[in-house]
C-alpha cells in the first residue's frame, strides 16, 4: 500500500543566460530560480494495482519516483509504503522494490548477464531456492535462455531490456517501478514485455507503477491513470475517463495536456 | 575560419560558467607551483653549484609552466573524441564537410587556448607579486619575450599534433586507455615535465633536446628567462618547426588510411 | 558483516572478470602505470646524480621513503578506486541505482571499481623498496619491520580517507573537485621526499591536519636511525583516526544528496 500525502519538493537552479557578457557576469554573481517540482501531491495506491503515471516532460514524474524509492526526501508531506517511510528506512524499504530505468542499465557491461544476476543474488541476499525458481520462471517467461551467457554490451536493446526487467525481479519485490521500459524496442519485444508484466501482476499481485510516454503501454497495462503537470496531480482516474470518440490515444492525451495547460 | 572562432567562443563561455571549477583549478595550480618551488629550493640549498639554472630562471619556469599548463599537458585530451571513436559516433563526424584531421586539430587547439587564457592571468598576476625569491620575474629582454610567444605557439601546435597521433592510433585498438597512458608517461618525461631538461646529465641532455617532446614546453619556458639564447635559440625554433611538419605529415597519412576502413565497435 | 565481505569479494571477481575481457588494454594500462611511477623514480635518480643529498637525506633514504609511500597510495588506489571515480558515477546518475539497493552505499561504491591495473604502481613500489633496502645502510630490527608494516597499513587507510573526502565532495559540487587532486596526486608527487624538507609549516600541516608525516616522515626518522625512541614504531597508528571525519563527511554528503536530488 502506497500512501502519499501533500508532498512538496522544490529545487534551486542556477539561471544561466546565453551570450558572452552574461557569462562574465555569472563569474561574480549568481541568479537562482526556484523550481517547484512537486506541489501538494497526494494519492493512494493499493496492493496489486497497476497505475500509469503520465505527464509532459518536466512535470515531476521522476521526482515522484525518486521519493517513492527513497532516493529523495521531500520538503513537506508524508509518504508511507507498506508502513515504512522510504527515505528514512532506505535499506529495509528498498529490499521490497524493483526499479527499471529505461535509459540506464543495471547490468555490468562486459561480463555475461548471468554474472550480473549472481551479483544481484548476493546484494539482495536471496536464498538459493528462491533465486533458482525465480531464475527459471523469468528465463522461461522472458525467453532469456539463449543469451544469459552473453555480455550485456553485445545484446540488442530488446534483449537487454528483458534482462533488465528480469534483474529487477530476482528478489521478488512487491512493488515494481518502470520508467520508460519499452523505449526503443521493436514491436515484438514491446508485446513480450507487456505480456510479461500483465502475468506478473496476475500471478504475484505485484504493484506496478508505470511511467512512460508510450500510450499504448498505458492502454495495454493499466486501468488507472495519474496525470501530473507542473508539479500538481491534475487527474486521478481511468483510461475510460479520458477517452472520447475515435481519436487515437496519443491525440487524446495531447488534448488532455492542452486542456490542463501543461 | 568562422566556425573555429565560434567554437573558441563557445568553449570560453563554457569555461566562464563553471567558476567553481576555474577557482578550484587556479588554487590547485598555485599549490602545485608552490610545492615544486619548495622541492627545488631544498635541492638548491643543498648544492648551489650543481644547479643548472639560476634560481630565478627556475621559479619563472615553474610559474609559466603552471600558467600555461593547458597548452602542453599531453594528458589533457578530449574525452569526447575518444568516446566518439569507441561508440562509433565517428560515423557522424565523417559525414561533415571538413576533414577529420583539421577538425580535431582546430578543436584541440581552441580547447587548450581557451582553457589557458582563462587560467593564466590570475596565476601570472599573483606570481609576479610574490616575494622576490619565489616570483615570476620579467623576461630577459624584448627579443626573448617575442621569441617566447612565438615558441609558445609553436609548442602548442607540436603538442596538439602529437595528441592527434594518439587519437588516430586509438582507432587501431578497441580500448585506448593503455595506449594513452603509455604515450603520456613518455611525453611527460621527455618534455621536461618531470624535471626540466637542463637537470639531466650533459650527455643525455644533448640527445634529449633532439626528440619531438623537447619541442613542446621545454623551448619557450627556457627562452623566457634566457636559458636558451642566440644560436641555440634559432636551432630550437627550427627543431620545433621540423617536428611540427613531421608529426602533422605522419598524422594526416595515417588518418587518410583510417578514413578508408573504419571498424565501428558494435552496440 | 560476513555477508558484506562475501559480497565484496564477489564485486572484486566481477570487476576482474570485466577487465579480463580486454586483456591487451589491461596489460598496456598496467605497464603504463608502472612507467608513470618509473618516471618519477627517474626524476629522483637524475636529481640525485647531481645533488648528493637534500636536507640531509641521501638517495637510498629518499628511495625508501618514496617506495613505502607509493605502496600505500597504490594499495588505496587499487581498492578504493570507486571513490576516486565517484564524480563520474554521480554525473551519470548511477548513484541512484546504488540507493535503490538494500546495502550499505560505501560497500557498493567500493565494489563498483576494483582496478587491478594499479598493481603496476605497486610493482614499481616493491621493486624500489627492495632496491632501497639493499643499498641502504639501515640496521634492520624487528621493531623497524613492524614500523614499515604499520606505515603501510595506516598510510593506506589515510589515502582511502582522502579518496572518501573526494567522493563526498562530489555530492556538493562536481566542478570544484580539481582542488582535491592536490591531496591525492599531490601527496603522491611530493610525498616522494620526506615531508620535512619542505619547511616547518608544511610539516605542521602534515602532522596535524592531514597526517602524512605520521606515516612517512616520523617513522622514517626512526628507520634511518635519526631517532631511537621505540615509541616511534607506533607513530603511524593515530593516522588511522583520520578516516573518522572523512566518514562523517560522507554521511553528510549522502543526506545532502537525498534532499537535493542529483
Amino acid at each position: 500500500m502506497i500512501i502519499m500525502e501533500n508532498v512538496c519538493k522544490s529545487y534551486k537552479v542556477v539561471k544561466r543566460n546565453a551570450g558572452f557578457k552574461e557569462a562574465c557576469k555569472t563569474l561574480f554573481r549568481r541568479d537562482y530560480e526556484t523550481i517547484h517540482a512537486l506541489s501538494e501531491v497526494s494519492f493512494t495506491i493499493a496492493d496489486g494495482e497497476m497505475v500509469g503515471y503520465i505527464g509532459p516532460n518536466g512535470a515531476g514524474k521522476s521526482s515522484t519516483i525518486k521519493i517513492l524509492s527513497g532516493i529523495l526526501k521531500p520538503e513537506s508531506g508524508t509518504c508511507h509504503i507498506n508502513g515504512l517511510v522510504p527515505w528514512e528506512n532506505r535499506i529495509r524499504h528498498v529490499r521490497d522494490i524493483g526499479v527499471v530505468f529505461g535509459q540506464r542499465t543495471q547490468l555490468w557491461w562486459d561480463v555475461p548477464v548471468i554474472d550480473s544476476f549472481e551479483l544481484l543474488k548476493d546484494i539482495y541476499s536471496i536464498p538459493s531456492e528462491i533465486y533458482q525458481s525465480n531464475m527459471e520462471d523469468l528465463t522461461r517467461l522472458l525467453d532469456l535462455r539463449e543469451f544469459l551467457k552473453t555480455p550485456a554490451r553485445q545484446l540488442s536493446l530488446g534483449q537487454r531490456m528483458r534482462c533488465e526487467i528480469a534483474a529487477s525481479l530476482l528478489h521478488s519485490p512487491k512493488i515494481l517501478f518502470l520508467d520508460e521500459p519499452t523505449i526503443g524496442l521493436d514491436a515484438v519485444s514491446k508485446l513480450a514485455v507487456r505480456e510479461f508484466i500483465l502475468r506478473l501482476n496476475e500471478i504475484h499481485k505485484t504493484t506496478v507503477i508505470l511511467t512512460t510516454h508510450d500510450m499504448q503501454d498505458i492502454e495495454a497495462l493499466t486501468r488507472r491513470i495519474l496525470l501530473i503537470g507542473k508539479g500538481k496531480i491534475l487527474m486521478d482516474g481511468t483510461l475510460a475517463d479520458i477517452k472520447s470518440g475515435n481519436s487515437s490515444i496519443d491525440e487524446t492525451v495531447a488534448e488532455l495536456y492542452r486542456s490542463y495547460d501543461v | 575560419m568562422n566556425k573555429y572562432l565560434s567554437f573558441f567562443r563557445l568553449r570560453f563561455i563554457m569555461g566562464l560558467q563553471y567558476r567553481a571549477a576555474a577557482l578550484a583549478g587556479i588554487v590547485t595550480q598555485f599549490i602545485w607551483g608552490f610545492m615544486e618551488i619548495l622541492v627545488f629550493r631544498a635541492f638548491y640549498t643543498a648544492n648551489k653549484a650543481a644547479f643548472p639554472m639560476t634560481f630565478t630562471a627556475m621559479t619563472s619556469y615553474i610559474w609559466l609552466q603552471q600558467a600555461f599548463l593547458a597548452f602542453f599537458m599531453a594528458w589533457f585530451m578530449e574525452e569526447e573524441i575518444f568516446d566518439a571513436i569507441i561508440n562509433g559516433n565517428i560515423a557522424y563526424e565523417l559525414c561533415r564537410p571538413i576533414g577529420i584531421y583539421e577538425m580535431w586539430f582546430s578543436r584541440s587547439v581552441s580547447n587548450r587556448l581557451s582553457r589557458a587564457v582563462l587560467r593564466c592571468s590570475p596565476i601570472l598576476i599573483v606570481a609576479v607579486y610574490l616575494p622576490r625569491a619565489y616570483r615570476l620575474s620579467a623576461p630577459k629582454g624584448w627579443l626573448e619575450f617575442v621569441m617566447f610567444i612565438v615558441t609558445m605557439l609553436l609548442g602548442l601546435l607540436v603538442t596538439v599534433a602529437f595528441c592527434m597521433l594518439i587519437y588516430i592510433l586509438s582507432f587501431f585498438t578497441i580500448s585506448p586507455q593503455g595506449l594513452r597512458i603509455l604515450f603520456l608517461s613518455c611525453s611527460e618525461f621527455f618534455s621536461g615535465g618531470v624535471i626540466p631538461l637542463p637537470f639531466f646529465p650533459d650527455r643525455i641532455r644533448a640527445v634529449m633536446e633532439l626528440q619531438p617532446f623537447a619541442s613542446m614546453q621545454n623551448v619557450p619556458l627556457r627562452i623566457y628567462s634566457g636559458d636558451i639564447t642566440g644560436d641555440q635559440m634559432i636551432k630550437a625554433v627550427l627543431m620545433q618547426i621540423f617536428w611540427l611538419c613531421v608529426l602533422i605529415g605522419v598524422g594526416k597519412q595515417i588518418c587518410r588510411s583510417v578514413e578508408k576502413k573504419i571498424a565501428v565497435q558494435g552496440g | 558483516m560476513r555477508g558484506a565481505l562475501g559480497l565484496y569479494f564477489r564485486y572484486i571477481s566481477i570487476n576482474v572478470k570485466s577487465m579480463m575481457q580486454y586483456k591487451v588494454s589491461f596489460l598496456l594500462t598496467t605497464i603504463g602505470q608502472f612507467l608513470v611511477s618509473f618516471n618519477v623514480f627517474l626524476g629522483i635518480y637524475f636529481l640525485f646524480s647531481r645533488f648528493s643529498s637534500v636536507k640531509g637525506f641521501t638517495y637510498s633514504e629518499v628511495l625508501l621513503c618514496f617506495s613505502i609511500m607509493l605502496m600505500e597510495f597504490s594499495l588505496a588506489e587499487c581498492y578504493a578506486r570507486g571513490f576516486d571515480a565517484f564524480s563520474g558515477m554521480v554525473r551519470k546518475g548511477e548513484f541512484d541505482r546504488i540507493m535503490v539497493r538494500p546495502r550499505n552505499e560505501i560497500l557498493q561504491v567500493l565494489g563498483s571499481k576494483f582496478e587491478l591495473t594499479r598493481m603496476g604502481r605497486m610493482l614499481q613500489a616493491i621493486v624500489m623498496f627492495i632496491y632501497g633496502i639493499s643499498v641502504s645502510s639501515i640496521n634492520w630490527t624487528p621493531g623497524k619491520a613492524i614500523t614499515v608494516v604499520l606505515m603501510i597499513i595506516s598510510g593506506t587507510v589515510l589515502f582511502t580517507g582522502i579518496f572518501l573526502i573526494y567522493a563526498s565532495l562530489c555530492f556538493f559540487t562536481l566542478e570544484g573537485l580539481e582542488f582535491m587532486n592536490v591531496l591525492t596526486d599531490g601527496a603522491r608527487e611530493y610525498g616522494k621526499y620526506p615531508v620535512g624538507i619542505y619547511g616547518k609549516r608544511m610539516l605542521q600541516f602534515c602532522t596535524f591536519i592531514v597526517p602524512y608525516a605520521l606515516v612517512q616522515y616520523y617513522p622514517l626518522l626512526y628507520l634511518t636511525g635519526r631517532v631511537s625512541n621505540p615509541l616511534y614504531i607506533f607513530i603511524p597508528l593515530p593516522a588511522i583516526l583520520f578516516i573518522v571525519p572523512c566518514y562523517a563527511l560522507w554521511r553528510y554528503g549522502v543526506r545532502h544528496y537525498k534532499s537535493s536530488g542529483s
